[in-house]
């Protein structure tokens, strides 16, 4: 109910998008979102630190492409590469499950509320509203990139020396560089993850139940995940939305490889495009009787 | 549009008209995901026509400007699929390929460039290379997520896989290139890059003879550049290999695109194929590494012992040695031998190497009783039932023997230990090992 008391009458859509975003970023949900996301790279530089002590200085080498997420062996070496490492950990499923949880809710969690007729009510359109929904996920998106790069970032220099990075091609970049590429990850991965968003709206739209929503968009990402395993539908995985995700890899090229990065986006962009309108032909044709 | 809105008071009156534009609604999202269906299979039709339209030039003239070309300087990406048939062996035994990087660094050995090689024999892979004249090279596997490069700045030779943060560090002998296989030591920057379709080409040429038909079979667009197609095709009856075709780049003579077919049709054995390149200068650091901090680093000396590791690997494939990629593998014109107790028979596309293993290894490879039992106990039993998935029989006035087969290098190993490798279909090789 409060929900509704706290939209302005009459607003035009920046309004209904602030008041999106502080709503959401206000919730308990959100914040423990966050909070468990920043605390991914804690546990993974701590865990590194001990190994490396244990192992007797720069050892963790030996071993260190056999498992656990990429990056993790250079970890010990430069502080910086804490940030790779922990996106590369979480991009696989932290980061979606906590975008298709707030996607998933959006819409529907309105509706089992009962606040969306209210939404409904003030007469900023259906399709407005919408997009402030999407925008409010995507920006959540960059948040919890941000949050972890940021973590990342701070227990990496906290724990391990930090200097000139060696890229994965093995030149070597001013550490002011090597963050400036640290950045601009982060916004890739940010916006790999806009098609799950999308995704996760659509999905939103088509139920009254927040958790339904939830528990199918991120259903439906362990479902991608798990078909892109198999080599034996290689034909269609170009077209699955994490096909790409790890690409953002490419970006610690020498020179920047951008194939994968351009094609990655383009994906998202396209199912950014599908589900994005099959969510805006669900909402504004559907009738909103909770 | 915001005053049409459907409210929940309209609910019982669902009309025709709210039902068509409902309709037309849900057509967005269709015709969105058409569009984008129609743009991808329209652009990869796209891609696949445009020959370009280039002056005729005889086969000569096109070979003598490969010949010619002086390209100094390059960089660009290559895309290789290579498709060998090798027998895909049990995990833990692998080749090499992708999924088991951990393999063999667990020692904490130096990332050995060989073992990269033979990932190279199965799959799909894009390299990148950068040349800047006969002293700065350097090539790198695009792995996810990580980068196995080779790096060759005067007589330094860095390898670095990025994956475990483990580099090799050699010096590159400056004999080197007179020597030939004599470096085998230092196999690295040569080996890798052997797998550019520059090198490629030139060896198909040095094999070149009577026994062989070249023409120049059209046009082609490689990497945005406009080049010839010349088609090597052997004549000879008894060999595997269908026929190999490089695209030349018309302006500059350089070999963009390299691929090799097998006689038995299907997908390409080897296709090295350049999907971008710049003939202009790589840049000033792009020669120059240093190892990182924490990485492990593996001095030249420790190579000894990958290289004995890998020799298993390459058993199958003894005369790549000289080729570079796998792939090249019983090329004639690679002098198959190397070691001192072989022999080739035969000329041309249909030489067949000869060598002689040794008794012990002929029959504990075949499974003879004596041998199987020095294998040692169930390890042996193990790996006597893996080599006969591999092998199939045959028997003929030599004897009975093993023949290995890949798509195109078929390999003879008789019970007592002569080995018949060439990129020769089976029944060749039992006649000249009935021939003995």
């Amino acid at each position: 109910m409060s929900r509704a008391e706290t939209l302005p009458i009459g607003m035009p859509s920046l309004s209904l998008f602030r008041s999106e975003v502080t709503t959401t970023f206000r919730r308990w949900r959100t914040l423990a979102l966050l909070g468990v996301l920043a605390a991914v790279p804690v546990l993974v530089g701590i865990a590194v630190r001990i190994e490396t002590s244990r192992g007797g200085g720069g050892g963790r080498g030996d071993g260190g492409g056999g498992g656990g997420p990429a990056f993790i062996g250079q970890v010990a070496g430069n502080g910086l590469f804490l940030v790779f490492a922990s996106l590369a950990a979480t991009l696989p499923f932290f980061l979606p499950m906590a975008i298709g949880v707030i996607a998933g809710d959006s819409v529907a969690g309105e509706a089992s509320a009962g606040t969306l007729r209210y939404l409904l009510v003030a007469p900023a359109g259906r399709t407005r509203l919408l997009l402030a929904k999407f925008t409010t996920t995507v920006l959540f998106a960059f948040a919890a990139t941000l949050v972890v790069a940021a973590s990342a970032l701070a227990v990496g220099a906290l724990l391990f020396p930090v200097g000139e990075v060696t890229l994965i091609s093995g030149t070597t970049v001013s550490f002011g560089e090597g963050l400036l590429r640290a950045l601009a990850i982060a916004g890739v991965v940010a916006l790999s993850l806009t098609g799950l968003a999308a995704l996760g709206l659509f999905v939103s739209t088509l139920t009254n139940s927040g958790i339904a929503a939830m528990a199918t968009t991120v259903g439906l990402l362990i479902t991608v995940q798990i078909l892109d395993q198999f080599p034996q539908l290689s034909a269609v995985q170009p077209y699955l939305f994490p096909h790409y995700w790890l690409g953002f890899a490419d970006l610690l090229r020498d020179p920047v490889y951008w194939d994968q990065i351009a094609r990655n986006l383009g994906l998202q962009a396209l199912y950014v495009a599908v589900f994005g309108s099959a969510a805006w032909a669900r909402f504004t044709s559907r009738d909103v009787t909770v | 549009m915001a005053g049409n809105q459907p409210t929940s008071e309209v609910q019982d009156f669902e009309g025709p008209a709210r039902r068509r534009r409902k309709a037309v609604r849900y057509a967005v999202p269709v015709a969105v995901a058409g569009v984008a269906a129609a743009t991808i299979g329209i652009g990869s039709a796209l891609a696949s026509t445009g020959d370009p339209d280039l002056p005729k030039i005889s086969a000569q003239d096109l070979i003598a400007k490969m010949a010619q070309s002086d390209t100094q300087q390059m960089s660009g990406s290559v895309k290789i699929n290579t498709d060998l048939g090798l027998p895909s062996l049990p995990s833990g035994l692998s080749f090499g390929d992708g999924g088991n990087k951990g393999e063999g660094k667990k020692g904490g050995s130096a990332p050995s460039p060989q073992s990269k090689l033979t990932e190279l024999a199965a799959g799909s892979h894009t390299l990148r290379l950068a040349v800047d004249g006969p002293d700065k090279q350097r090539v790198s596997i695009v792995e996810r997520a990580a980068e196995y490069s080779v790096v060759r700045n005067g007589d330094e030779v860095w390898a670095y896989d990025s994956s475990s943060n483990t580099v090799h560090h050699s010096k590159a002998p400056e004999a080197q290139r007179s020597h030939g296989k004599g470096a085998k030591d230092d196999v690295l920057p040569k080996d890798l890059g052997g797998a550019s379709p520059q090198e490629l080409a030139k060896k198909v040429l040095a094999a070149a003879d009577e026994t062989t038909a070249v023409t120049v079979d059209g046009t082609a667009k490689v990497a945005g550049r406009d080049a010839y197609q010349l088609l090597i095709k052997p004549k000879a009856d008894d060999t595997t290999v269908g026929s190999i075709r490089i695209a030349v780049d018309a302006k500059n003579g350089v070999p963009l695109k390299f691929t090799l077919a097998a006689k038995g049709g299907g997908k390409a054995v080897v296709d090295a194929a350049f999907t971008k390149v710049d003939f202009g200068k790589p840049g000033a650091g792009t020669f120059d590494f240093t190892p990182p901090k924490g990485a492990k680093v593996t001095e030249g000396g420790a190579a000894g012992h990958d290289q004995k590791a890998d020799r298993d690997h390459k058993a199958d494939h003894k005369d790549g040695r000289e080729g570079g990629l796998p792939g090249m593998l019983g090329m004639p014109g690679t002098d198959a031998a190397g070691a001192g107790k072989s022999k080739v028979l035969g000329k041309g596309w249909s030489s067949i190497a000869e060598f002689d293993a040794g008794k012990d290894a002929g029959s504990a490879l075949n499974g003879k009783g004596a041998g199987k039992k020095s294998a040692g106990g169930k390890g042996g039993a193990d790996a006597q039932a893996l080599l006969d998935g591999f092998g199939t029989k045959v028997s003929g006035d030599f004897g009975s023997g093993r023949v290995y087969s890949t798509r195109i290098v078929n390999a003879l190993m008789t019970d007592d230990g002569k080995v018949y490798i060439g990129a020769v279909t089976k029944d060749a090789l039992v006649k000249a090992a009935n021939a003995k």
